[in-house]
């Protein structure tokens, strides 16, 4: 493998070639922000927070879909970078809703986190922003697209399953919304309930609902389970709160683990002291089913039973 | 262009979008032509085709939706039998392509991409026809009409029936 | 041998299963397989059909049939002067061709009568009988038709005499106006895929590349990238499979040179194309059409099913084992389908959202292959390039822009339409000489240049050369070449505001610089234009576009501040006084206007009071009236009805 060697904010980094100058910064322990950026999906580039300053290259570039090459000098701080993160920050701000007191992805937000780190206190610009209704009308997932930042994870994750792909990008321009087909709300879409989705969203955009109301992030401990349902062998956190295990969430849908709805279930069969009741979609309409039917174990379950 | 079809003939609308299915089997990037033609056929992009389409061409619904709502030509509803399509690019708007597009719109009692109640018209602007030589300028339907007044604007809309 | 390009006899074997490699050649010097002096005559006779000489008995009448002239009614032109040649029996000796775009449009319609070269503007129906008669039959000028100087009232004989087209050197554009579109015989008799065939028999890849280099070409579709350069990467790319994308999304308000070339001479496109395809190894191409062009998809389409009947768009191109085939895709409507990756990814079926580059098309295009994509214009350049050689082409222009660019020359001027200038001429000799001035003597003000990611040029840059490097160090753009003319009663805050609306609209929405930067800029603009703006709105408007400008993804987002930056830096006190002294100096933003009564003019006749809806107009009979300011809903109405022009704006 070759390599380039380049400085960032005049420290030298050696990295391989075809390394992205976000990688070689974090390489080096430099800390730049990120929101579209996710190493496991395909790279996008738009929400710009990543920008760095090179000499020598046309405006800010991104820094997470920039080749490091030879000789590259980067700086991840410097005015223009601070003025340009600073203003996007504004800009989101501008158009999200100052709801942090009681958004349950307080404490555990990137837009927070920046606009904490770049002392942006406030929207900044006043006019229109984006004002639709909120999403809550089955049993798994709250969608917020008020507090959406667009960064385009969660279609990115649910497309790479192709046979869910349930949302996409829709409408143009600063009416740009992420939508499911005919932008009905996901209980009437084909979604799976996966969460995907929600374990890649860098806001409270998405939420899982059997935990809204359950605790602060910070107040949670958390602990590592791994899914036996299938070969996948996906990653869930169990989330406990004063002792007592109060959700099960995925951890990271990393590659060619695909989540699934059932595994979810049925670790919170599992794990939590007080699990809430199943919900399958029947003729259309979420119900509740008991866990046997919710695991798919009904066949078996009357098989034992008749075992004796 | 979109002349008014009604309910009856929805069956040999779907037949003929069935045709243009054969047409585009072997078409590599089919998806926006299809949805052109569909919209040829029925006017507009009703759901139920956007989703047939979809399956046809095995692409799923949410991103057929997404491109079909990016595009500006592209319509989820029902429009006007005659299209009008006022030009509020640069030439036309130094020329006082405003003004005509307030007595054209204050006359028909629509705003911008609204249709009229008995569906004889619907109202669009559009950034530059191409024939700023003309401006202002509109087109209806496939017809360009330029140098326009707010009057001679109202004048050639009521020539479409 | 009905055409020049039917067969002459039964030895002729040329068809696009059985291509004969000299088939261009043989059509114009021919018959190159067999001697036979009848076979020679036939090719002539058509021929001299097609190139009229002076005093010819033959008379072909030349009408336009681009968008503007159709609109301004010449269709029924040709229907009624086909009745008239045959009332006075002349069907055989005058023949009526459909051109497109001559580019005069607003004086449309338009007809020539060749090979006399006579400019007949603005002729109606009723006009034709006159023409037939007393032109053609007569051979007298009908002068009350001629264009006539709008300075001096000097007609205009021969469109060769007309101010307009004298300054301009119309290379791009020599056959627009002036062959039938729709009939590729035409095309070849004046030198069509003679470029082509020069480039495929007799110069290998490499050498046509070169060529194009030598020639300086930059691409015409806004950045100036040159040409060559972004054909020798394509070449270099590895790949079994490449694309030829030709863009003609044209979306810039304000700019129709593509179209006018598509319309008029869609033939020199393909060639274009066709040298292109040749020199990088492709053979697929693409026209990517906007939507909203239904008349130039139309001639696109003629002429590739006319160049594949003749075996020059196919397999085994002339028996060389070239191929090469062109589709065309109809845009939906998006200006920001017009940047390459969004284009790339429209035409693959996807939401025009631009990708990140690298990878450049040249290495990963459509459908992940090697791709080129220019221009339009760009390729219309080249058959004239592989004709006359790289080296003559550079001869034209200035140093770093060679070759001739097309300005449409819009707004307030009193020639609008399409002019074709070599780089280097001077804003002033466009916009005065050929342009012929600002309309109704009013003052220039500025010209808008590149449209919605260009800038404005004022007065004191009037002198300047007009070229790539000059435009952008003047805080402009060449982007397709839309010229805008304003005069004292633009107002430019209106101005930068109405460009903003259209980058507003047109944004995909990718990138949060540009999907939340343009609606806050256009918020700010809107409060200014309303007086409800503070000085502080200028240094947002200064920092939003800097940030906007170097983080935006792509280039729509990147140049978008540009109306604002660039009025800013030319005309900060229009902003300031609509800021600071809630005025509009133009009279344009109707927040900031009042309308006054001049009280020598007024009569006291009281039309005024009556038209006024909001009761603000008082006074007595007879007696000069008052508008109460606080009550006017600057609706106009008073200012439109009086007949003393009492009533003013300020
Ligand atoms: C927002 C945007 C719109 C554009 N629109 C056009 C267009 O309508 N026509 C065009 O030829 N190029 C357009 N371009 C430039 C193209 O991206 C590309 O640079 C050009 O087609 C390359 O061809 P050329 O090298 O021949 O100029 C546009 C670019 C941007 C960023
Ligand atoms: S998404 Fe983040 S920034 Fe927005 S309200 Fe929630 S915690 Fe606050
Ligand atoms: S839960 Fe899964 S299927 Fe549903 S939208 Fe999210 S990722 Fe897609
Ligand atoms: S919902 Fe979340 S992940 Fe999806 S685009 Fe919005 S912010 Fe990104
Ligand atoms: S969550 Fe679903 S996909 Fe993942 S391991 Fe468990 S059963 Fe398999
Ligand atoms: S700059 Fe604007 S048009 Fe370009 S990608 Fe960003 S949002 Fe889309
Ligand atoms: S219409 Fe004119 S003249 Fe008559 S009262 Fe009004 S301002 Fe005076
Ligand atoms: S993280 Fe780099 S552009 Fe979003
Ligand atoms: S701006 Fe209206 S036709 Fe070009
Ligand atoms: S359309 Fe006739 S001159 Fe332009």
């Amino acid at each position: 493998m070759s390599y380039v060697s380049l400085t960032i904010n005049g420290v030298m980094v050696t990295v391989p070639k075809g390394t992205t100058v976000l990688n070689a910064a974090r390489e080096a322990g430099v800390f730049i922000p990120t929101f579209c950026h996710d190493p496991n999906i395909p790279r996008f580039g738009a929400c710009r927070i990543c920008v760095v300053e090179i000499p020598g290259m046309r405006n800010l570039p991104a820094s997470c879909v920039t080749e490091a090459t030879e000789g590259m000098e980067v700086y991840t701080e410097s005015p223009a970078v601070v003025e340009a993160r600073k203003t996007i920050l504004e800009l989101l701000l501008a158009n999200h809703p100052q709801d942090c007191l009681t958004c349950e992805k307080n404490g555990d937000c990137r837009l927070q986190d920046y606009a904490f780190r770049y002392s942006v206190k406030e929207a900044g610009f006043k006019g229109e922003s984006k004002d639709y209704p909120l999403d809550d009308t089955n049993p798994y997932i709250i969608r917020d697209a008020n507090k959406c930042i667009l960064c385009g994870r969660c279609v990115r994750t649910c497309n790479a399953i192709p046979d869910r792909s349930v949302i996409d990008f829709g409408y143009r321009g600063f009416n740009t919304k992420i939508v499911t087909a005919m932008d009905t709300p996901l209980g009437e879409s084909d979604c799976v309930y996966c969460g995907r989705c929600v374990t890649v969203c860098p806001v409270g955009a998405l939420a899982w609902k059997p935990l809204a109301g359950k605790g602060r992030t910070w107040e949670m401990a958390r602990q590592d389970v791994t899914c036996t349902f299938c070969d996948s062998g996906c990653v869930f956190e169990v989330l406990s709160k004063d002792g007592k295990n109060v959700g099960v969430i995925p951890k990271a849908s990393g590659n060619g683990r695909p989540l699934c709805l059932k595994g979810r279930l049925g670790l919170e069969l599992k794990y939590l002291d007080d699990p809430p009741p199943p919900y399958l979609k029947k003729d259309g309409e979420f119900a509740q089913v008991s866990w046997a039917e919710a695991l798919g174990l009904e066949d078996i379950l009357a098989k034992l039973d008749n075992k004796g | 262009m979109a002349s008014c079809k009604c309910e009856q003939n929805l069956e040999s609308q779907y037949q003929e979008l069935q045709k243009v299915f054969d047409k585009y089997r072997t078409v590599q990037g089919a998806l926006i032509p299809l949805l052109q033609e569909a919209q040829e056929i029925f006017g507009y992009l009703p759901g139920d085709v956007m989703k047939k389409i979809s399956r046809e061409i095995g692409v799923p619904f949410s991103k057929t939706f997404g491109v079909a709502t990016f595009y500006s030509q592209f319509h989820l509803k029902p429009r006007g039998r005659n299209i009008i399509r006022l030009c509020q690019g640069t030439a036309c708007h130094v020329r006082g392509a405003a003004k005509v597009f307030e007595a054209v719109s204050n006359d028909l009692g629509v705003d911008r991409n609204e249709t009229t109640e008995d569906r004889r018209y619907t109202l669009e602007t559009v950034a530059c026809l191409g024939a700023c030589g003309l401006a202002p300028v509109m087109m209806v339907n496939d017809d360009t009409h330029g140098r326009l007044t707010p009057d001679k604007a109202i004048a050639e809309i009521k020539k479409y029936d | 041998m009905k055409s020049l390009l039917d067969k002459c006899c039964e030895k002729c074997t040329h068809g696009p299963q059985t291509p004969c490699r000299d088939f261009i050649k043989c059509r114009k010097t021919g018959p190159i397989c067999h001697d036979d002096e009848a076979c020679r005559q036939k090719r002539q006779n058509a021929l001299s059909d097609i190139h009229l000489t002076k005093g010819s008995e033959k008379k072909n009448i030349l009408i336009c049939a681009g968008t503007g002239c159709t609109s301004s009614g010449s269709r029924k032109l040709v229907e009624v002067l086909q009745e008239e040649l045959q009332k006075h029996g002349l069907t055989d000796k005058i023949k009526i061709t459909i051109t497109g775009c001559h580019g005069f449009c607003e004086q449309g319609p338009l007809m020539i009568v060749e090979p006399d070269k006579t400019f007949y503007v603005r002729v109606q129906d009723s006009d034709v009988a006159e023409i037939v008669e007393q032109n053609l039959v007569g051979g007298q000028v009908v002068e009350r038709l001629l264009y006539k100087d709008p300075n001096t009232g000097e007609p205009a004989e021969t469109y060769e005499s007309v101010p307009f087209y004298a300054k301009q050197q119309r290379l791009v554009l020599h056959n627009c106006g002036h062959i039938n579109p729709e009939d590729v015989a035409e095309y070849i008799a004046n030198d069509g895929y003679a470029g082509f065939v020069k480039a495929l028999l007799d110069m290998t890849p490499e050498e046509v590349i070169e060529d194009v280099k030598k020639s300086g070409l930059r691409g015409r579709g806004g950045a100036g990238f040159p040409t060559g350069m972004k054909w020798s990467f394509v070449r270099q790319a590895t790949g079994d499979k490449k694309y030829v994308v030709c863009n003609a999304d044209e979306g810039d308000p304000g700019a129709f040179m593509d179209r006018s070339v598509l319309e008029g001479d869609p033939h020199a496109v393909l060639e274009g194309m066709l040298i292109c395809g040749y020199a990088v190894g492709a053979d697929e191409g693409y026209i990517y059409v906007r939507a909203e062009y239904p008349l130039a998809i139309e001639r696109l389409k003629i002429a590739i099913a006319q160049a594949e009947q003749y075996g020059i768009l196919g397999d085994n191109i002339f028996n060389t084992g070239f191929n090469f085939h062109i589709k065309i895709k109809a845009g939906a409507g998006a200006f920001v389908c017009g940047e390459e990756t969004a284009l790339l990814t429209s035409i693959e079926g996807n939401r025009g959202m631009p990708r990140v580059r690298p990878p450049f098309p040249a290495q990963k295009g459509l459908w992940g292959k090697p791709t080129n994509l220019n221009n339009v214009e760009t390729y219309a350049n080249v058959p004239y390039i592989l004709r006359h050689g790289g080296d003559n082409y550079a001869k034209l222009g200035t140093e770093k822009s060679k070759g001739t660019k097309i300005f449409a020359l819009t707004g307030k001027v009193n020639n609008t339409g399409l002019v074709e200038v070599p780089m280097g001429m001077t804003m002033r000799d466009i916009i005065f000489t050929i342009g012929g001035g600002i309309q109704g003597g009013k003052k220039y003000k500025a010209v808008q240049i590149g449209g919605p990611s260009g800038g404005c040029i004022p007065e004191e840059n009037l002198d300047l050369p007009v070229d790539y490097d000059s435009l952008t160090a003047a805080g402009a753009m060449m982007g397709s070449g839309g010229l805008v003319v304003m005069d004292e009663t633009t107002c430019m805050v209106d101005v930068a505001r109405f460009f903003l609306t259209f980058t507003q609209s047109e944004s995909c929405g990718k990138c949060t610089p540009c999907r939340e930067g343009t609606k806050r800029m256009l918020e700010i603009l809107t409060r200014i234009c309303d007086g409800e703006g503070n000085m502080e709105d200028l240094d947002t408007l200064e920092r939003l576009g800097r940030v906007v400008k170097n983080t935006a993804l792509c280039g729509l987002g990147q140049t978008c501040p540009n109306p604002i930056l660039s009025t800013l830096r030319y005309f900060k006190d229009e902003y300031i006084a609509h800021i600071r002294d809630k005025r509009c100096p133009a009279g344009v933003c109707p927040n900031l206007l009042v309308y006054k009564i001049d009280q020598e003019k007024c009569k006291g006749c009281t039309k005024c009071a009556k038209n006024c809806p909001a009761g603000a107009i008082t006074g007595e009979k007879k007696e000069p009236h008052t508008i109460d300011t606080e009550k006017c809903i600057k609706c106009g109405a008073c200012l439109q009805g009086c007949k003393f022009n009492a009533i003013y704006k300020a």
